[in-house]
């Protein structure tokens, strides 16, 4: 038989019992949109989660206080009591062949008074190096001046959503605020960029450093972000952070140094495997497509007896026969499969346009899994009834419903 | 380019064993018009399936145009079915949701002859049996004598050998009856093989061989004049009048 017979042949088929037809498309295209969508999201979840950390850049070493081996697992996030890392190991850090900049971090909350108006807000003391290794950019004024590290100069710059909060729609560069205890003057603007590691920029004040370790009353650093020469090899510069850090602290390895890799491999596994199993999940949605399936190919085949004799009579072989009701639910579950498919993407489409932030993005494997799975699914479960079709003896099947005359 | 030799077919229903057919011998010559006759359960459909490979035999040997047929396998059959022999029931069984003319092309269709060759002879064939106007038509908006008619096209549109009629005219009125027959006779006259099992005697009179059978044997047997020379090697029992009435 021509393929082009068998496919009209089988549409014919499935058009006359449209209501079966819909039914089994109903439940082939459910499985597959269910495995779309929720392995859409989740690889969207883990692209949302990557994209957020790979702002930092692949070249960039973040060090903090206290010693954790990290072999796996996600790193420590509190150093723990031991030497604090001072400005004056920022500034030697500085000096490395192997670094090319170096930003000190300390964060707090802090109360914040304009106006009469009182907030707390999330303040990062740090230097100009800060907004180059971080990529912020600026809407307005100028980013903090390139100063000693120890000089507790007195300007800030605030994120948008935080001037709108303590400013309102006045203007805001110039101006004179209350962090803690000291009054600072509003040098910049932060360019709104959105949620970034966890923490909004948009929401947030940055003063230099070494006002931050006033206000808050501490001497060691919360964080220190390193950047690579271009050129010098990770392993390098990791080697000489270490050990001139170990020197400076009196032989002691009491820092942490961690890379983007080593962060975003453990998310990455993490939500890989979260993925992976909503997907299976929603698999499983498939198989009971597929036993649908086998239950109305038998009920085809058992309708259609006469029918078989009379294609064996005019000379259709097993293969054949077999072929024919393999086609027919292989036909149903590859429709099935595309109208979940065009649903599916449809509904991942829709969630996009009305939160855009969040990237969904269907990974190749899960539509190509879904559409395997479901094809599979089909030919595994209409295999037993086609071939009850294919060899059932002629003279019987063509008396199998109209009875012998 | 038919010969049986001592073919048996035996069903077993509950203990008792029915011999549908008894060490059967026969030989039919290529050309020949045959009826086949006799009381119900005397094994005509069984031997007209077992002609048409559709049923197998218990034992015993059957030749078709020089081959024997028991040394070839399923698919070697339904090829044979489809392109030596074609089959005309009482009950027509055209499949209904396909139209007049997707029922005749079956058979193009089943051995993949490309749509570009099919349509010619479809078109001829529908012209010739008179169904031009009929081709569009589904089954159940046919008259029974043009179901039979579009069954007899179906049958013959590979041109086969050996063309095997059960019963043809057995749900049809006498004149839709006559036109059936007369169709079939026709295609003999071209040269088909022609087997005709039949309850009706003024259908079974018409043909050049007569057979009549009970409880699996071959009870008698007449032959028209004209075609009784040529023939040779066949084992007609005589004493044949008793049976037929
Ligand atoms: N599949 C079967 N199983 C059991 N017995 C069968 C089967 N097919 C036929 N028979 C028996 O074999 C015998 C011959 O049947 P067959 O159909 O050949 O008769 P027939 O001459 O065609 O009868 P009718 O004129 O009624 O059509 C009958 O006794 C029938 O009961
Ligand atoms: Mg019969």
């Amino acid at each position: 038989m021509r393929s082009a017979d068998l496919l009209s042949f089988n549409l014919r088929l499935l058009t006359r019992q449209w209501f079966r037809t819909l039914m089994i498309l109903l439940a082939t295209a459910v499985g597959v949109a269910a495995v779309l969508l929720l392995t859409g999201l989740g690889e969207g979840a883990r692209r949302f989660v990557l994209e957020e950390f790979s702002l930092l850049g692949q070249d960039t070493l973040i060090m903090l206080p206290g010693r954790k081996e990290t072999t796996g697992g996600l790193p420590p996030l509190t150093g723990e009591g031991s030497r604090d890392i001072t400005l004056a190991d920022v500034a030697a850090l500085e000096r490395l062949s192997s670094i090319s900049l170096v930003a000190p971090l300390i964060a707090g909350n802090a109360q914040v008074v304009y106006a009469g108006r009182n907030r707390e807000v999330m303040t990062l003391g740090t230097s100009a190096r800060f907004f180059e290794i971080r990529k912020l950019t600026l809407k307005q004024g100028r980013s903090l001046p390139l100063i000693p590290l120890e000089r507790a100069e007195a300007v800030c710059l605030i994120g948008p959503k935080a001037k709108t909060d303590l400013f309102g729609s006045a203007q805001a560069l110039g101006q004179w605020l209350r962090i803690g205890e000291r009054r600072f003057r509003v040098i910049g603007i932060i360019e709104d960029r959105g949620q970034s590691l966890g923490m909004d920029v948009s929401d947030q004040l940055i003063i230099p450093v070494a006002s931050a370790q006033q206000i808050f009353n501490v001497q060691g650093m919360f964080r220190v972000f390193l950047k690579v020469r271009p050129g010098s090899s990770m392993q390098q510069a990791r080697s000489e952070i270490l050990d001139l850090m170990q020197k400076r602290h009196g032989g002691e390895r009491d820092v942490t140094l961690i890379t983007q890799d080593a962060l975003l491999g453990a998310f990455d596994d993490i939500l890989k495997l979260l993925t992976l199993s909503v997907g299976a999940i929603a698999a499983i949605s498939l198989v009971v497509a597929g036993i649908l399936i086998m239950n109305i190919t038998l009920i085809s085949v058992s309708q259609r007896t006469a029918e078989i004799g009379l294609l064996k009579a005019l000379g259709a072989s097993r293969g054949d026969i077999r072929l024919l009701f393999l086609s027919e639910a292989m036909l149903l579950a590859l429709l099935g499969a595309l109208i979940g498919i065009g649903s599916g993407y449809a509904l991942l489409w829709l969630g996009h346009s009305l939160w855009p932030q969040f990237p969904v993005s269907v990974p190749l494997w899960a539509l190509l899994g879904a559409l395997s799975i479901a094809l599979g699914v089909a030919a595994l479960f209409a295999w037993l009834p086609a071939s009850r079709a294919a060899r059932l003896p002629p003279v019987e099947a063509l008396h199998g419903e109209i009875g012998h005359a | 380019m038919i010969r049986l030799e001592q073919l048996c077919k035996t069903y077993h229903l509950g203990g008792e064993s029915v011999h549908a057919l008894d060490h059967m011998d026969l030989a039919i010559a290529a050309g020949d018009y045959l009826s086949v006759m006799g009381p119900s359960g005397s094994g005509k459909s069984t031997l007209l399936n077992m002609l048409g490979l559709l049923d197998t035999p218990d034992s015993g040997e059957y030749w078709l145009e020089e081959q024997q047929v028991s040394l070839l396998n399923e698919e070697q059959r339904a090829a044979l079915r489809n392109q030596r022999i074609g089959f005309v029931f009482q009950a027509y069984h055209l499949i209904d949701r396909l139209n007049a003319r997707e029922n005749i092309e079956l058979p193009l269709v089943l051995n993949g002859t490309p749509p570009k060759r099919r349509r010619p002879l479809i078109d001829e064939l529908l012209q010739r049996l008179g169904l031009e106007k009929h081709a569009l038509h589904l089954p159940h908006q046919l008259s029974g004598g043009q179901r039979q008619r579009v069954a007899i096209a179906r049958a013959v549109i590979r041109k086969p050998a050996l063309l095997l009629a059960d019963e043809p005219t057995g749900n049809l009125d006498s004149h839709s009856s006559n036109e059936v027959i007369e169709l079939l006779e026709e295609l003999n006259g071209e040269g088909i093989t022609l087997l005709v099992v039949t309850h009706d005697p003024k259908i079974g009179e018409r043909a050049h061989r007569r057979l009549w059978m009970q409880d699996g044997r071959l009870t008698g047997e007449n032959l028209d004049a004209k075609s009784r020379e040529g023939r040779t090697g066949r084992k007609a029992r005589k004493g044949s009048d008793d049976a037929q009435r």
